[in-house]
């Protein structure tokens, strides 16, 4: 049962770029030994906090997209909350809301060629009548 | 016109009952919502005219309502950090669940403020 997930998580402003990536490996390492898959790593850089978070202001953002199953989001959870200088995450699931977009966007491009099938022969009957 | 009629007789009465919340005026005020000039609300009084409110989803066509996009979310909260009401935004019910749904996520990771202006 895969479904996929988004973690986004916040580490300390001060974290150098080795320790990083360090982490990061950590966890990478974490998902694949547990049968899952990382989909993308995306570092969103340093931003303001909306509110002080274990009285920091600011935090280094993180994006994980992980393919895999609830346990090995326990595990990684797990793994985070442990870690020091992770100071918050969230966990969101999206491939359901991903599934629903993209029947959406199905159903308008479907519209979208049928109107444009019938717009275009009464394009085609107009032209000559203009010119007549 | 039998709306509209219904439309702002129907807030007057509200605004009666909730003058005693500080909280309200300061919300959006060119959306003409309550705190405008409303006092005649009497049969015949109706000298504002207001413009029918409608879902922003729903005429952009915007789908996606995602906890990371910031910008977006702002939009429907308010100064004090509270999310606007679907009565002051016009936003639609299958919009406004989500809509609330990932302002509180964004609130979780410390991308919105729970209370107050973001520091």
């Amino acid at each position: 049962m895969n479904r996929t997930y988004e973690l986004m998580f916040i580490v300390r402003p001060d974290m150098t770029e080795e320790d990083q990536d360090k982490l990061i490996s950590t966890l990478e390492s974490a998902v694949t030994s547990t049968g899952g898959q990382v989909k993308n790593v995306d570092r969103m850089g340093k931003r303001r906090l909306a509110y002080k978070v274990r009285k920091f202001q600011d935090g280094i953002y993180m994006l994980l997209t992980v393919e895999g199953s609830g346990g090995l989001i326990h595990e990684l959870e797990r793994r985070l909350r442990v870690s020091e200088p992770v100071i918050k995450f969230l966990t969101v699931r999206i491939d359901e809301e991903q599934k629903r977009l993209d029947k959406i966007k199905a159903i308008r491009d479907a519209r979208r060629k049928t109107s444009t099938a019938v717009a275009t022969p009464e394009a085609a009957g107009e032209a000559p009548a203009v010119t007549a | 016109m039998a709306d509209e009629i219904r439309a702002t007789s129907g807030p007057a009465g509200e605004t009666t009952g909730a003058s005693e919340r500080p909280d309200r005026g300061e919300r959006r005020p060119p959306r003409g919502g309550p705190g405008g000039p409303r006092g005649e609300g009497g049969p015949g009084g109706r000298k504002y005219f207001r413009r029918k409110k409608v879902c922003k989803f729903c005429v952009e066509k915007i789908e996606a309502i995602n906890y990371k996009d910031v910008r977006l979310l702002t939009q429907f909260v308010a100064e004090s950090g509270k999310i606007v009401p679907r009565r002051l935004s016009g936003v639609c019910t299958p919009h406004q669940r989500r809509l609330s749904s990932a302002i509180k996520q964004a609130r979780n990771i410390a991308l919105l403020p729970f209370a107050g202006r973001a520091s």
